[in-house]
């Protein structure tokens, strides 16, 4: 480790790192704008300047030379001063000349309270303004629902268009004009494309691209509530931040985990939790009368007709892949294993099971999202990731990147030189195979993309595999398998990724055959898996294989031996063709909803209580690498709403069930499940429980300036009511207590004295970029297997287009395929109604052009036409979970006829949607 | 959906210009690199490159409207609007200032009407501050049109703009 000397005090720093980010890590002020820890240093904006000496009788002499401290590699015996005056000058002087052109407009600009360029302004002592000209006003342009724009506060440190178009793949976001006109924005207005654009709300150091969502419905950084979270949005299970203000979910920021999602979210996650301010909320347990009438009863009624309906009947109950393992475990213990469904249809129980099994046997590495973003070679099978796990896709694109990196590491260069690096590889890229049913958002850097039918993409997955196993084939220039099987031999870390979505079991088989073939050639190969939901993978831990599917719980409706259906935080509409949801819920059983928005399964409920989401209770979810996560309450749900485990937990006791006896608390329920099921009996593990106290007290949801508490709710009542008491974890409503040197998965914000910003996190990671000081939140439940797949598997006969029948290929979208960030105001403009994908020949042949409607199967759907070439012949993409297509099933066959008395679907007006969120 | 855009967008680049920016092309490892040179020959066939040119031409070299944008906007002397028949370039950097472009501004003005960045209402100027013309030893200097006119005087401008337009 070099030894290096700062302002006189020798310092021990890794090798290889640049001044700026040794200094962040050993706790030194040095402001910055433009580097930034994930995507490295340019050195355009100058902030971050130091005074370098060449030597001992330099620095004695006062003489050094100003260098900027991300530009420069620390070097053994190396001599800086951050302090000195002509440092200190300096970088006073730039902020004034960054902001030359700044409105100084901090009381009406969302950033405020949270702004670097607020930070670094205070750090470097500017005070005092010179400039006495004009100032540029630029005009603003529409970005869409989610993002505001604000030019005029721009510094030009150009982090925006790095991270949109270097890091995330943009194409629609650039630097216009020069000097003093630079003007960060698209060529017009419009929707930006990028699936991370939000992003930008947190690169941006200063108010120049902000949440919209937030800016309609406002609170400042510090006057929010926040907890520890996690998305549901995706089975990647990324951290969050929600931020709460007057029982209002107002904001979701990035939490920081090095091996889940680094510094970024999608904008699924990002905006995609608005749904919990939706006011198609349930507020109160609701009885329905035989004339069909709602009628709200109190809790303790609530409690007692569900006791009554479940008490000496045959219960059955269907739980949810996208809510917590505790509510699931504790509905299964109510009903009993056999009564229990885990949620899932028949073809989703195999997939998810399937990709449980697989990845339990692999003896690949199961990798998160630092070992994606190492691979050299990457074969994806079957999956659109931008569009069914978001953030893995940009952790894919990242990879790719590798073989610049290699090229620098010839050179000498460090990763973080990031210009120089960009400008050696130019368009150079480690390979990327994608094989998937129609085009990719990663499309822009696969070396190849293949669109084939999803029998096809497993047959080309069994094809790779036998290429690597017979040796033979691999190389093999003419086949495309050949090609493949070459790219991933000569890696030194591939990667194979499939997953659910396509709806191919064989897929996900063809992927694991790949994995363990490279394994067999002495390679030591990642595997991953993408999954429906957030806890799809916890779900089939919970269950297996051989739990009743909603199929067999339909049976059972049908034959009249279910009194009693519960079901549990899942729409069934939504998740099954409504001949399915029919059966389910209008059969004779009395059925039982616990959910937290009204939609058509809470409509067919005789009883129907209101629960609380993601944001109002604790939970444990299992993402798609089997990291069991906890989630907290950013606050407590409002009126007679309660968590799911709360209103089940109080119906077993009313029972007197057995099993409730010993459990009182959310902690009890985890560790009997962790107690019970071999699979999830780490799941105590992803947290600690509420007995943990940071230094003899609980941590504080509510940053220290936290203000306005007693005049909050002083329109209802001016007498201010007692903080709530959280019994459940270690975390309190209050701003008292100590938010630092906690475990990593209690970080509810992050601020440190002079960084209000998010850029102060680094004095919460054990070293810039690197993993928290409390350890990395979270627990991994699967480690690599060693068995490998038991069977070995045929491939599937390939796919042979028959006339006048089309093969439905599942298409997913991140605003739209998803149920409930559908809802949330922002997303909700941006989700399309129900559509279908065919080529142009066949559209051209049914006489169908964009825009027009088809009809599947005469009435099974009536969809809108898109024309779409990149779909495989002989197939018909559909979108999946949006408007009019829960019937249709990835893999079904149908026919197709111009539909007659086709009507365009009415443009969304997104407030209905998103039940008025926002106004 | 941008494909099918753009795909129609193709045609309002002229024969002409497409053939010359292939020409270019041809030299060139990526489509993209000649940017520059497309908007050049655009701009020498029309004068200025309108946003209808800048989306045509982004699609003819791969890259997205805003990327070329950005480049079209880089550069002062790729004209994002309409320009009069000739462009008075009159350089304001340092020589030229020593050696007092600020009166031959005024004296331009006097007689054209016209401010920096403006066009004289019969089209025929427009007038615009450069930072260099590479002919400081000759300051100061200014072109209108092609021609780069040396030592200019502040009694030259009126020969030199022709007497004419009256603000
Ligand atoms: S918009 Fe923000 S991120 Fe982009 S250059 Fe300006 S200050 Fe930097
Ligand atoms: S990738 Fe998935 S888990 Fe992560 S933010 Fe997006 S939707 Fe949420
Ligand atoms: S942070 Fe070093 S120059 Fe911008």
């Amino acid at each position: 480790m070099p030894t290096i000397r700062i302002d006189g005090v020798e310092y021990e720093v890794q090798a290889g790192k640049n001044l700026l980010e040794s200094c962040l890590s050993l706790g030194l002020d040095l402001p910055y704008f433009c580097w930034h820890p994930a995507m490295g240093s340019i050195g355009a904006c100058r902030q971050c300047a130091v005074v370098q000496y060449q030597s001992e009788e330099d620095e004695q002499a006062g003489r050094g030379r100003i260098v900027m401290g991300c530009m420069t590699p620390v070097s053994d015996g190396a001599i800086f001063s951050l302090d000195g005056d002509r440092a200190r000058e300096f970088r006073e002087a730039i902020v004034e000349s960054l902001m030359l052109n700044h409105p100084h407009d901090c009381p009406v600009c969302a950033e405020g309270g949270e702004c670097h360029l607020q930070d670094m302004t205070v750090m470097v002592g500017h005070r005092d303004r010179h400039y006495r000209g004009r100032k540029n006003t630029h005009r603003n342009q529409y970005l869409g629902p989610l993002l505001n724009h604000e030019m005029n506060r721009c510094i030009a440190c150009y982090r925006c268009t790095r991270y949109y178009r270097d890091y995330a793949g943009g194409t629609d976001l650039a630097a216009m004009a020069a000097h003093d006109h630079v003007y960060f924005g698209r060529h017009e207005e419009g929707i930006l494309e990028s699936e991370f654009a939000g992003n930008l709300v947190e690169v941006c150091p200063t108010g120049v691209f902000t949440d919209k969502t937030l800016v309609h419905d406002y609170t400042r950084k510090w006057d929010l509530q926040s907890a520890p979270s996690v998305c549901v949005g995706c089975g990647v299970g990324c951290n969050t931040l929600p931020g709460e203000r007057y029982g209002r979910l107002k904001r979701i920021h990035n939490r920081f985990n090095v091996e889940v999602n680094g510094y970024f979210l999608c904008d699924r996650g990002r905006f995609g939790g608005g749904f919990v301010n939706n006011q198609q909320r349930l507020d109160y347990p609701g009885l329905r009368g035989d004339d069909g009438r709602y009628n709200a009863v109190d809790h303790h009624q609530a409690l007692q007709h569900m006791a009554e309906a479940c008490r000496n009947a045959r219960v059955a109950a269907i739980g949810s892949p996208r809510t917590s393992i505790e509510a699931n475990f504790l509905l299964r213990q109510l009903v009993g294993t056999d009564n229990f469904c885990p949620g899932f249809t028949e073809l989703e129980q195999t997939l998810v099971n399937l990709a449980l099994e697989l990845q339990q046997q692999s003896s690949a590495v199961i990798a998160d999202i630092r070992s994606v973003e190492s691979a050299d070679a990457v074969l994806i099978l079957g999956e659109d990731l931008t569009n069914t796990a978001p953030r893995l896709a940009l952790a894919v694109r990242q990879s790719v990147r590798n073989k610049a990196y290699e090229m620098a590491a010839g050179l000498g260069l460090e990763t973080w030189q990031d210009a120089a690096i960009r400008n050696l590889a130019q368009d150079r890229r480690s390979p990327l195979f994608i094989a998937a049913s129609g085009d990719t958002r990663l499309d822009d850097v696969a070396e190849q993309h293949l669109s084939l039918a999803p029998q096809d993409v497993a047959r080309l997955g069994f094809e790779v595999a036998a290429a690597i196993r017979g040796g033979g084939g691999v190389g093999n220039s003419d086949t495309a398998a050949g090609r493949i099987a070459a790219a991933l031999m000569e890696a030194k870390r591939p990667l194979v990724i499939s997953g659910t979505s396509s709806g191919s079991p064989q897929a996900l088989q063809a992927a694991a055959a790949v994995a363990e073939a490279l394994a067999g050639a002495g390679h030591r190969p990642m595997l991953n898996f993408t999954v429906p939901e957030a806890n799809s993978l916890g779900q089939a831990m919970l269950t297996g294989s051989a739990a009743p599917s909603l199929e067999a719980i339909a049976e059972r409706c049908d034959r009249g031996e279910i009194d009693t259906l519960l079901v549990l935080e899942n729409d069934l509409y939504h998740r099954t063709p409504a001949a399915l949801a029919d059966r389910l819920l209008h059969s004779d059983s009395a059925i039982i909803a616990v959910d937290g928005l009204d939609n058509r399964t809470t409509s067919a409920a005789r009883l129907v209580l209101p629960a609380a989401n993601f944001a109002e209770t604790e939970g444990t979810l299992v993402s798609l690498e089997g990291r069991a996560q906890r989630h907290y309450p950013v606050f407590l749900p409002q009126g007679e709403r309660r968590p799911s485990w709360v209103w089940l937990l109080a119906c077993m006791k009313e029972l007197g069930h057995p099993t409730a006896t010993d459990l009182h608390q959310f902690d009890d329920i985890t560790r009997a499940c962790a107690a019970t099921v071999p699979a999830l009996a780490g799941i105590t593990g992803a947290a600690p429980d509420h007995h943990f106290l940071n230094v003899g007290v609980k941590i504080p949801r509510q940053p220290h300036r936290y203000s306005g508490r007693t005049a909050m709710r002083a329109d209802i009542s001016v007498h201010e009511p007692k903080q709530p008491e959280d019994e459940e974890s270690p975390l309190a409503f209050s701003m008292e207590g100590l938010n630092r040197w906690q475990p990593g998965a209690l970080l509810p914000f992050v601020w440190a004295p002079g960084w209000n910003s998010n850029q102060s996190l680094h004095r919460f990671q054990s070293e810039v970029g690197g993993p928290l000081r409390g350890g990395t939140a979270g627990m991994r439940l699967l480690g690599a297997g060693t068995t490998g797949p038991t069977a070995a598997i045929d491939p599937p006969p390939s796919f042979t287009p028959v006339e006048g029948r089309w093969q439905l290929v599942a298409r997913h979208r991140i605003f739209g395929s998803e149920e409930l960030s559908a809802l949330s105001p922002g997303i909700c403009e941006l989700v399309e109604p129900g559509f279908v994908e065919m080529r142009g020949a066949d559209a051209h042949g049914l006489g169908l052009t964009e825009g027009d409607g088809v009809e599947l199967d005469a009435g099974l759907a009536t969809l809108a036409v898109k024309i779409n070439d990149s779909i495989p012949p002989g197939c018909l993409g559909y979108a999946v979970g949006h408007a009019g297509t829960a019937n249709l099933a990835a893999g079904a066959s149908v026919s197709l006829a111009k539909a007659t008395n086709w009507q365009r679907p009415p443009q969304v007006i997104s407030t209905d949607r998103s039940g008025g969120g926002h106004v | 959906m941008t494909e099918t855009t753009s795909m129609q967008l193709v045609p309002t680049l002229s024969e002409e210009e497409l053939r010359l920016i292939d020409a270019e092309i041809a030299h060139v490892p990526y489509r993209s690199a000649v940017a520059i040179d497309a908007l050049k020959i655009v701009q020498q066939h029309r004068g200025w490159v309108s946003d209808e040119s800048i989306k045509a031409i982004a699609s003819y070299l791969d890259m997205s409207a805003d990327e070329l944008d950005g480049i079209a906007t880089f550069y002062n002397l790729i004209f994002r609007r309409p320009v009069g028949d000739k462009v008075i370039l009159l350089c304001n950097s340092i020589s030229c200032w020593i050696k007092g472009c600020d009166g031959l501004q005024q004296k331009i003005t006097e007689q054209l009407g016209v401010q920096f960045g403006e066009t004289t209402s019969d089209n025929r100027y427009t007038l615009l501050p450069v930072t260099c013309l590479g002919a400081c030893d000759k300051a100061p200097v200014m072109m209108v049109g092609e021609e780069l006119h040396e030592d200019v005087a502040e009694s030259s401008i009126v020969r030199i703009l022709g007497g004419s337009t009256e603000p």
